[in-house]
């Protein structure tokens, strides 16, 4: 789950880190009324969406009078941000940022994520900040340092001095960038963070070091121990179909072909997208129903395919484990009852209780096309599509 | 011979007379798997599908002389109960919970790590470890397997099962097969199951199931290249996925550059695996190896 700029903002300040003042706004009167509180005269207006790339998108904008801030804050609010981030259907504008203008010295980069190699929660620092982090690593990959820490010892100062000696820093802001990291340390850990991205992390031109720009991601396994952070969720921010397969519990990632896709577990569910591009095809998802699939739970998943107007076929693959193919196959007539069905469907099920599954199929007298392994499936499912 | 587990593996439950821990318990009882008890704290001393039911893991290994334990504790405890039994010195740990917070598995895994170097940790997030025949301890249909030849190690359950069913269905047979997870934090890497599977004899192909995403089928390819003679057959899915759709930029920049499904496509098949581009062809291919 992702946070906002200034809810991610809010949280790093709980934990000693420098930021620049400002005040979220949802009107055009708010974002007068916080420009005014400030006091100017250089003022920041930045949109509030889950999205990189916002800057070069027209979503950040500085404001030099409160007639300007008026102006873009009214341009923005409603409006829809398209960044290289959220695909041409773009993200909403409900909220701004109303920050004060800072005179910059020195832009860098600080990120915390976990490493799985290293199996550490890794700080990646760089002098040049303030740009895209992966055009850094690739023109100058001699800029990207990284530091891993031991989760019992937690993080230690000679770590943090390091890396902003490493940077160039001077001394009193290798100081400051010990409190820094200190502080995105603790709140990763104690908030249950899988990334913390400060870009860029800015000195001042007197001298303080603050975080400009802030984007936090949670571990969603673990809200269920940081119920405030759970409230912050913002569905407007969420593809329709992934915030109602949140809902009910199903993975679901939307895409951009006609092949809808319905798969027990992520790695067939992958494998079956992958088969699908092999023979031809584009898969329109990327669905898997979980361990746990019940008749009802296979209904709602196949709903949810359905409710695009992009899928053309549907097909569906179930590796029978603990999910059983007889309940999947009363959950897909089930569906098929309740929403009408004008789509080829093509399923295979294979594994426990196949034998029942495949006769209730068969005898539901429904359009089914049934394929026994995953090849032939993936076949038909493409050729239904084409027609 | 087959690795980790067998017909003599005395196997523990935690988080026994829950949902999941009855069912998959049943579930082994009835495959064959020599289970000895279970745990449910506060509720020791009582029996269960049959077996005693102790309040620690302390009790139960001192009482039946267990040497493996499968986990279906609920997420938030599942850290605690992997480091349970580890302490009470269990050698074999397979943990089906799917959910653990990564902060909790980085601590579980840097105390295996220091305090613990000879457990073997399957999973979290896995389908378990099986070996044909003589001892399930997850939650992949048994009926699906036969005693044999193949050893499959995969990131991924359902792919597993895939994996299993086609030589199954080509009659070659599993020696073991063990889904790693899918978690960033978990225990066995493919280079750890890789290495159990050259020195076992009854292994005599191996079939490797990657998934995009880290370096583990990269470090897998290498240990390949310098250590395997057998014949090795690999698949990875998630060449149509996405990128970042989870974690942004900076998990790609660490990784530099590795994770996708070409670089480790390309890393196993330099590595003299052969490499297959869809599932259903795994088989097929290990038969390849084994005419008649």
């Amino acid at each position: 789950m992702n946070l906002h700029e200034y809810q991610a903002k809010e949280l790093l300040q709980q934990f000693g880190v420098a930021i620049p003042r400002g005040t979220k706004v949802t009107s055009q009167q708010e974002a007068v009324e916080a420009a005014k509180a400030l006091g100017g005269p250089l003022w920041v207006v930045k949109a509030q969406v889950h999205a990189g790339g916002r800057g070069k998108a027209g979503g950040v904008k500085l404001a030099r009078s409160l007639q300007d801030v008026e102006e873009i804050s009214g341009r923005l609010l409603g409006s829809t941000l398209v960044t290289k981030q959220t695909g041409a259907e773009g993200v909403p504008v409900r909220a701004l940022l109303i920050q004060d203008g800072v005179d910059i010295t020195n832009e860098l980069y600080l990120s915390c994520l976990v490493d799985r190699s290293k199996k550490r929660v890794v700080f990646i620092g760089s002098s040049e900040g303030g740009m895209d982090i992966e055009e850094v690593a690739a023109k100058n990959p001699e800029k990207i340092l990284t530091v891993a820490i031991d989760p019992i010892a937690g993080i230690q100062p000679y770590q943090c001095r390091n890396l902003g000696f490493q940077m160039g820093l001077g001394k009193d802001e290798v100081n400051q960038l010990v409190k820094i990291m200190t502080g995105v340390y603790n709140a990763f850990v104690q908030k249950d963070c899988s990334l913390v991205e400060i870009n860029p992390l800015i000195i001042t031109d007197n001298g303080q070091m603050m975080a400009l720009d802030a984007k936090i991601t949670l571990d969603d396994n673990a809200l269920y121990r940081h119920k405030d952070l759970a409230e912050l969720r913002d569905p407007t921010q969420e593809d329709e179909r992934e915030h109602i397969a949140h809902e009910i519990g199903l993975n679901y990632v939307a895409l951009d072909g006609n092949i809808g896709c319905m798969v027990n577990g992520a790695g067939l569910a992958m494998a079956t997208m992958d088969v699908c591009k092999l023979h031809g095809g584009e898969p329109a998802n990327f669905l898997d129903v979980g361990g746990g699939a019940t008749a009802d739970r296979v209904a709602r998943a196949f709903k949810l395919i359905l409710s695009s107007d992009k899928v053309k076929a549907i097909l569906v693959n179930i590796f029978g484990g603990i999910v059983r193919c007889d309940l999947i196959a009363e959950g897909i007539i089930q569906a098929v009852k309740e929403v009408g069905l004008t789509l080829p469907v093509v399923v295979r099920l294979q594994g426990t209780n196949v034998e029942a599954g495949r006769e209730m199929l068969a005898k539901s007298g429904m359009n089914i096309i049934a394929a026994d392994d995953l090849t032939d499936a993936a076949k038909m499912a493409v050729a239904a599509a084409a027609k | 011979m087959s690795i980790l587990i067998d017909k003599n593996t005395k196997v523990i439950c935690q988080g026994f007379t829950g949902s999941q821990g009855t069912f998959h318990a049943e579930q082994a009882i009835a495959y064959g798997t020599h289970l000895v008890g279970g745990i449910s704290p506060g509720k020791g001393g009582s029996t269960h599908l049959g077996k005693p039911v102790f309040n620690t893991m302390y009790e139960a290994v001192s009482a039946t002389g267990a040497d493996a334990s499968m986990i279906y504790v609920p997420a938030p405890f599942a850290g605690d109960a992997i480091l349970e039994a580890a302490d009470a010195g269990v050698k074999v740990i397979a943990c089906i919970t799917e959910g653990i917070p990564v902060t909790d598995m980085l601590k579980v895994k840097a105390t295996l790590q220091i305090s613990y170097p000879d457990v073997y940790l399957i999973g979290p997030n896995c389908p378990g470890v099986i070996t044909p025949g003589g001892c399930k301890m997850g939650i992949m249909p048994g009926h699906i397997h036969l005693p044999g030849k193949i050893g499959i190690v995969s990131r991924s359950g359902t792919l597993t099962y895939e994996a299993v069913w086609q030589t199954t269905q080509t009659g070659l047979g599993q020696s073991t097969c063990i889904g790693i997870g899918g978690d960033p934090i978990h225990g066995m890497s493919f280079v750890d199951v890789l290495k159990l599977f050259k020195d076992d004899p009854q292994t005599e192909g191996i079939v490797m199931v990657g998934e995009i995403g880290g370096s583990a089928e990269e470090e897998g390819a290498e240990y390949i290249k310098a250590n395997i003679k057998k014949p090795v057959v690999a698949y990875i899915a998630g060449v149509t996925a996405p990128p970042g759709k989870r974690m942004g930029h900076a998990g790609a920049i660490i990784m530099g550059g590795k994770g996708t499904a070409a670089d480790k496509f390309a890393a196993l098949e330099a590595a003299g695996a052969k490499i297959v581009r869809s599932p259903a062809d795994i088989g097929a291919a290990m038969k390849a190896y084994f005419p008649g």
